[in-house]
């Protein structure tokens, strides 16, 4: 059987994606350049017997899709810059509630309003961040439609894994940018479901009481289990507690749970790193331009290669410090002021050797911007 | 079954303040749950933040205490995308009008069947008696210490203005009417608000002299008449209640289900 | 339908915040607060169990108990 081929937008690819994994709920709220998922979703879901609903707000969205995922389906929200904003409240819920669910927040020039309908990488600390209190979350992102659809499926089987909110860091680039996208067979890429507690009816039921291997089964709403869901610091029951033991334990479990599994969670690309001295770090459409410059300047037979992540939260330090670390330079491409090559910095023992190659005037970065960079860097004037 | 099987006696007594309204309309609940006999598991109560919110952790159903303002949107997501379940939203009228006053008025223009239970005491019970949109002119609240100027919302009014389907409004005075009431509004096919007037002791009846709760409650007896009573005609100030609005018009989630069958059919 | 017969007012002393409604608004002025605030029946014999005090107690710490009906068809 030949697969599936379509020429389609990065959001749609995202779409083919989430419906590969089994998305069941969509709610959102129009905004550019994020809005063609929700409509692409609005004609796809029905037709599969699954719930599409536009919100009245972007913080509704939020919230309708943690209601849903509570009675057992999997969900999904798409935003771009001020709706992301709009929803991060309702976000800390699903972290503390421990809810499956996946925003694609799909970036443009910011703070503000900002420029709708240009590209920006702004947003990577605020997907970690911007959030109050302590906690770690998991976010992904893509450079091209293939990885687009893989990223997607990968999204939501992390956030069935581990109980928590899963965010698609896409750019408007990716977005809009029409290619290929192959759509795997069912079962090519395997799926992970709801893990549902075995537990019978008129057993105690712990709903936020981990198993060994820290997974926490779930029991649906209107299901035999009735427990409690609040965004208060909760006990095993999820009935709120100020208990200091049970604070410290619960926020302890909510950080672990994620950081403990980084390695497991962090996804990346390399290319030509066997012996490269320069070593350009990217993600997202920045990653396209780093990876034309790297191949055309390995042409010319210069040391470079390109270390693509794919994970950005929990970020992937371990992975930098394996390809950077030895490296003369290291030169993160991104469209922002240097979100990620912050993190980079912090990753490497000689963090005079890393470098920023970005732009921020909403104007995708190209492969001439990169080598004129390069050029900078190592003295080489421009 | 019994009023204790509804709830969840090892958080009891309750965090409430002696005489706080929101036990009465507790109270009314779980009669009016219990008339209907219907079973715990079908039930989910959503609720958000504040004194009001805290009724669900009480209640032995599924609940979902969310955040402030956003119980509405929340139970939006629980009942579409399983709607055999019912889905019930104490509020208070700050929660329910002021930070959630967006979700109020577009949940009711879906008619999509959520019951929403806007327990009114006039005040920000829970971070220490600050003014609501339902405080009214004239009164006084910890924020407003020379005299409130904020003119109330009417939540009978908004609620029809707003296309909701079954309206109601009755008072923690007049528990007969209240749990009927309450049972109507979960038999209801659409979005259906219950106004309670309740009473808060500790913050607006001291703030505004009004006595304690049983001087409240009394007050809710004088100030209330049934609607369409002769006492209406002879005094206008009066407030009416009982059922105002029923209709039967297409619920949300029958809608869609229509939409599934077009898209199935046609795609 | 027969009246029903009150057999006892069951009141829970740790559910009762004394706030007195069930005493202000009981038509047979049947119950009081005791000297540690807590709701009494002092006079039972009064009672009509309308269950007026049960239905508006905030804290649910009333129950009016009734003698169990004997079927009359």
């Amino acid at each position: 059987m030949t697969r599936r081929i379509k020429f389609i937008q990065g959001n749609e690819a995202c779409v083919e994606g989430a419906l590969y994994a089994g998305l069941e709920f969509f709610a959102g709220y129009p905004i550019t350049p994020s809005t063609e998922i929700m409509e692409h979703l609005s004609k796809r879901l029905p037709a599969i017997g699954g719930k599409f609903i536009q919100m009245e707000d972007e913080i509704a969205s939020m919230c309708a899709i943690i209601g849903a995922s509570l009675t057992g389906q999997k969900v999904l929200t798409a935003t771009s810059g001020p709706g992301f904003s709009l929803k991060q409240e309702a976000l800390g819920y699903a972290v503390m509630a421990e809810i499956p669910c996946v925003i694609v927040n799909v970036q443009r020039g910011g703070p503000s309003t900002g420029v709708p309908t240009h590209v920006s990488q702004g947003d990577v600390m605020q997907a970690r961040w911007g959030t109050h209190g302590d906690h770690s979350l998991v976010t992904l992102t893509a450079s091209n439609h293939q990885d687009v659809f893989a990223m997607t499926v990968e999204a939501f089987n992390i956030a069935e894994t581990f109980r928590t909110p899963v965010i698609l860091l896409f750019d408007e680039v990716v977005g809009h940018m029409r290619e290929r996208l192959e759509i795997p067979e069912p079962g090519e890429i395997p799926i992970v479901n709801r893990l549902r507690t075995a537990v019978h009816d008129g057993v105690d039921y712990h709903p936020y009481l981990p198993r060994e291997d820290g997974r926490l089964p779930m029991s649906d709403f209107g299901g035999v289990h009735r427990y409690n869901v609040t965004g208060l610091v909760h006990d095993m029951w999820g009935f709120p507690s100020d208990n200091p033991k049970i604070i410290h334990g619960l926020l302890r479990h909510l950080v672990d749970k994620i950081e403990n599994n980084a390695s497991h969670i962090a996804m990346y690309k390399t290319f030509y790193l066997e012996d490269a001295d320069t070593v350009l770090v990217s993600f997202g459409s920045a990653a396209r331009s780093a990876l034309h410059i790297v191949k055309s300047l390995r042409k010319r037979g210069e040391k470079i290669g390109l270390l693509e992540l794919q994970t950005l939260w929990p970020f992937p330090a371990d992975i930098v410090r394996r390809y950077c670390n030895k490296a003369s330079y290291t030169v993160v491409v991104e469209m922002n002021m240097g979100q990620v090559c912050q993190m980079v910095k912090t990753a490497v023992d000689h963090r005079e050797r890393v470098f920023l190659a970005n732009r921020i005037d909403g104007v995708f970065i190209t492969p001439t911007d990169i080598k004129n960079i390069l050029r900078l860097i190592k003295g080489r004037g421009v | 079954m019994a009023v204790n099987d509804y709830i969840r006696e090892r958080f009891f007594p309750h965090l409430w303040c002696a005489g706080c309204g929101h036990g009465i309309v507790l109270n009314g609940l779980i009669r009016a749950v219990e008339k209907l006999g219907m079973s715990r598991n079908e039930i989910v109560m959503v609720s958000g933040i504040g004194c009001s919110s805290r009724i669900s952790g009480y209640m032995d159903f599924h609940t979902l205490h969310t955040i402030h303002g956003r119980a509405l949107a929340f139970a939006t997501g629980v009942k579409l995308s399983k709607p055999e379940l019912n889905v019930i939203v104490p509020m208070g009228d700050g929660d329910a009008l002021s930070i959630g006053g967006n979700h109020f008025i577009h949940a009711a223009r879906r008619n999509i069947a959520i019951t929403a239970i806007v327990m009114n005491n006039r005040i920000y019970g829970m971070t220490g008696g600050q003014y609501s949109p339902l405080t009214g002119p004239g009164m006084l609240a910890t924020t407003a210490p020379y005299s409130n100027i904020d003119q109330s919302f009417d939540i009978v009014e908004m609620a029809k203005a707003a296309g909701a389907t079954f309206v109601a409004r009755t008072t923690t005075y007049h528990v007969h009417q209240m749990a009927d009431i309450i049972r109507s509004a979960i038999l209801h096919e659409g979005f259906s608000v219950v106004e309670v007037m309740s009473q808060c002791p500790t913050y607006f009846g001291r703030k505004n002299k009004q006595g304690g709760a049983v001087e409240m409650m009394k007050r809710m007896k004088e100030i209330t008449t049934p609607i369409g009573s002769k006492k209406k005609v002879e005094n206008p100030d009066l407030i009416e209640r009982g059922i105002f609005v029923e209709l039967d018009k297409p619920e949300y989630c029958s809608e869609y289900n229509q939409i599934i069958e077009r898209a199935m059919g046609g795609y | 339908m027969a009246k029903a017969k009150l057999k006892e007012h069951r009141i829970n002393r740790e559910w009762c915040k004394g706030c007195g409604i069930c005493v202000a608004f009981c038509p047979k002025e049947v119950l009081e607060l005791d000297e540690q605030d807590k709701a009494v029946a002092v006079r039972i014999e009064d009672c009509i169990a309308c269950r007026m005090c049960e239905l508006r107690c905030p804290d649910l710490a009333i129950e009016v108990v009734v003698e169990k009906q004997e079927s009359a068809t």
